[in-house]
């Protein structure tokens, strides 16, 4: 009984210090989410919480469990944060629902920008947008005078200049980190010279004059950077820029935030957000989003529910509070400064990430088989047909492929 | 004992070896042979993404998995014969690696290169496991009786910390600017970058191996020390036989099954060495066949595992353990067969 009294009361004070304060109705279905576990979700999983009756799991390994949470009967989560390419296994398996009531219903004021349509049905909800492009430092570069670097050859200049001023000995940051992080760069260099990476049936199309340049360019900034470059991630890259030790690096725009933490960046106000440097043929860089999907396996009430709590957590009154924190698709949100890297790309005519299947193995493959050429110890046709065989091994396997 | 007694004593641990050793182990060797796929069908189909504007809209021909009427991916299961274990050990470009004498490009493909770090990291840490352990031993075998309990607190500290976490922290003290890289760059007065090259990085990672297992192999050592017949070295010490004599014609002979036993079980441990690629993120440099396992059983973006090459994989891990076991097991059962 005791016990019992204790655990009202407790119940009472969370609901009284305004639990849902901030949202616009009551929630009584739970609801649990999964999704990636940086910074933005963060925000948008706590102003979903307001609604009450939610709990969300923030969690890098998101990608391994999504697709088996999904598929569970009645689903283990109800809301999914996925990005492009995690949409992929959720479409594939027909996990998720389609949208377009809700959005009739609810869906007021979203932007058409966040709709995600797959042949004509909304299958996600995106809630910002996110992409590499050159950060670079600006009072560095002013005091050389050297223009801001619109392409990799101005990028590679810049570094040459920079270093023999010695003003720093690896002037270029990169995310070069074998395996997703690796294959990525290539993924933006290979598109930014115009290449496509599948010719009919799946086949893979690396091994090419696009895909050389790209490897090339690839290896000329590793002699600008910190030699242990294979194992720099975006965090490794985001603390050298805020430790003054790089000058330019094509970096996550959700990163951008960081240089002007004044609690961990000794460089707060001296980065210029600036697009992707150009390839032969568009920017070096591919546009990514983040967004909501549902579960199919739910009832339509707490789909309905599900529908609500996801739109309070990425309403206006959430991207006003953590505006710097991402490039939001939101009315409310003020592209600032931070931004304008991101949107310079796009304008530029950045493509979007071609998440598929076949690019999922094909990543995998670019990710493991680099650093090979990077390291020297293939030279570039070897490195993309060995590439491409791998591929074809696990595409085959995975049956992408006919045999 | 009579046989239903022991029955019921040992009954229970044979289900339960049965149940979470025999059958995985024949489940994996089962997959191994086969490969389940999706059945793919390719449609044409638009997809809409954000731009900063305007929405971006594509239309491509995409391949899809076909669903049943349940809403499940239709898999097939084939049998595929030794084709899985052709893909990992990719025969012909290792046999055209070798008839070229190219040492080189057999060590770039990946199982050749995997069971070549595996091999030398086992073979090099093994004795200096077993040298370190049995100095340990006689170290804390010496020291005065009212320090002894600190003395061993301290040297088994390694081995009781988390694989993982030991792994971080010598990776977070020596990459970029860690504190002892750092230091020693103070003190030669030049640019180390140890994890820019394979070879410092295996270093690093036989340096932590042997921190890690040295105390294990010290405390079963230790335990041996303790029953070295004393009257034989009180009369070794009146032969004037001098500390190392004693040492390799008394001791060691004396300690040599524990030996074995040490080396066998490092040799199983470090055959599948695993944390040292993942706490070091080598993977650019060097990786292990377990890592190899590992890497073939996450999935991608796009949900893609390999399952049946995991599953090869593993089988030829198991059997370069079992490779490796043979010579010390050949030792043991003759001793042991001469013994009766």
């Amino acid at each position: 009984m005791k016990l019992k009294t204790i655990l009202m009361a407790g119940a009472m004070s969370i609901a009284a210090t305004g639990a849902w304060a901030d949202c616009a109705f009551e929630n009584y279905v739970p609801l649990k989410s999964l999704s990636a576990g940086f910074e933005a979700w963060k925000a948008v999983t706590d102003a979903m919480a307001e609604c009450g009756n939610f709990s969300a799991s923030l969690d890098q390994e998101f990608r391994e469990k999504q697709p088996e949470a999904f598929a569970a009967d009645p689903a283990l989560y109800q809301i999914g944060g996925v990005s492009n390419a995690t949409l992929v296994p959720l479409l594939n398996a027909g996990t998720i629902r389609p949208l377009d009531d809700l959005v009739e219903k609810y869906g007021q004021d979203l932007l058409p920008n966040q709709l995600i349509k797959v042949d004509g049905k909304t299958m996600a909800i995106a809630m910002m947008v996110n992409a590499q492009h050159l950060m670079y430092r600006d009072d560095v570069l002013a005091e050389l005078g050297i223009e801001e670097p619109k392409t990799y050859d101005d990028v590679l200049a810049a570094a040459a200049k920079i270093k023999e001023a010695g003003v720093m000995d690896y002037p270029i940051g990169g995310t070069f980190k074998t395996g997703w992080n690796l294959g990525q760069e290539f993924v933006n260099m290979y598109l930014g010279e115009g290449g496509s990476f599948f010719g009919d049936g799946n086949m893979p199309a690396i091994n090419n004059e696009q895909g050389v340049a790209a490897l090339e360019t690839l290896k000329a900034m590793t002699e600008y950077m910190d030699p242990e470059y294979l194992v720099s991630d975006s965090t490794y890259v985001q603390q050298q820029f805020q430790q003054g030790k790089i000058a330019m690096a094509n970096l996550w725009a959700s990163r951008a935030a960081a240089m002007n933490d004044e609690a961990e960046s000794q460089v707060v106000g001296k980065v210029t957000m600036a697009a992707a440097p150009m390839g032969s043929a568009a920017p070096a860089t591919t546009i990514w989003w983040d967004g909501i999907v549902l579960a199919s396996n739910m009832s339509d009430e707490e789909a309905d529910a599900a529908f609500r709590v996801a739109l309070e957590g990425m309403d206006s009154e959430m991207v006003s509070a953590n505006n710097d924190v991402a490039v939001w698709l939101s009315p409310a949100y003020s592209a600032g400064a931070l931004a304008a890297g991101a949107a310079a790309s796009a304008e530029a005519g950045a493509k979007a990430y071609p998440a598929s299947g076949p690019m999922g193995i094909m990543h995998t493959a670019l990710g493991n088989g680099l650093a090979d050429y990077l390291t020297g110890a293939k030279d570039a046709q070897t490195t993309l047909a060995d590439i491409e065989a791998d591929y074809i091994t696990a595409a085959k396997e995975a049956g992408l492929i006919s045999n | 004992m009579n046989y239903r007694t022991f029955a019921a004593f040992v009954g229970p641990s044979v289900f339960m070896m049965l149940l979470f050793i025999a059958f995985p182990l024949i489940s994996v060797f089962k997959q191994s042979f086969y490969v389940t796929q999706p059945i793919y069908e390719t449609v044409e189909k638009e997809t809409c993404t954000p731009g900063f504007l305007t929405q971006t809209c594509v239309t491509e021909m995409v391949s899809q998995p076909k669903l049943d009427e349940h809403g499940e991916v239709i898999t097939q299961t084939q049998y595929v014969g030794l084709q899985s274990y052709r893909n990992v050990l990719e025969p012909e470009r290792a046999w055209r690696a070798i008839s070229d004498g190219s040492w080189h490009v057999l060590s770039t493909i990946n199982f050749w290169k995997a069971l070549r770090f595996t091999l030398t990291f086992t073979l090099i840490t093994l004795p200096l496991v077993v040298g370190c352990g049995l100095g340990i031993a006689i170290l804390i075998n010496n020291a005065a009786r009212s320090i002894r309990g600190p003395v061993i607190f301290v040297s088994l500290l390694p081995f009781i910390i988390t694989p993982v976490i030991g792994v971080l922290s010598i990776n977070w003290l020596f990459r970029g600017d860690g504190i002892l890289t750092a230091m020693m760059e103070w003190w030669l007065n030049r640019d180390i970058a140890l994890f820019a090259q394979a070879w410092t990085i295996e270093l690093l990672m036989m340096l932590y191996r042997v921190w890690h297992v040295a105390p294990f192999a010290a405390i079963v050592f230790y335990a041996g020390l303790q029953t070295v017949n004393q009257d034989s070295l009180e009369s070794a010490v009146i032969d004037g036989a001098t500390r190392w004599q004693r040492l390799k014609y008394i001791v060691i002979p004396h300690l040599m099954p524990l030996i074995i036993f040490v080396s066998m079980i490092h040799l199983m441990d470090s055959y599948r060495v695993f944390e040292e690629i993942v706490g070091f993120s080598s993977q650019g440099y060097v990786i292990s066949l377990q890592w190899l396992t590992f890497d073939y059983l996450t999935p991608d973006q796009a949900g893609n595992r390999s399952i049946s090459r995991a599953s090869a994989n593993s089988m030829l891990t198991m059997i370069g353990v079992v490779i490796l076991l043979i010579l010390p097991l050949r030792r043991t059962w003759r001793d042991h067969k001469g013994g009766h």
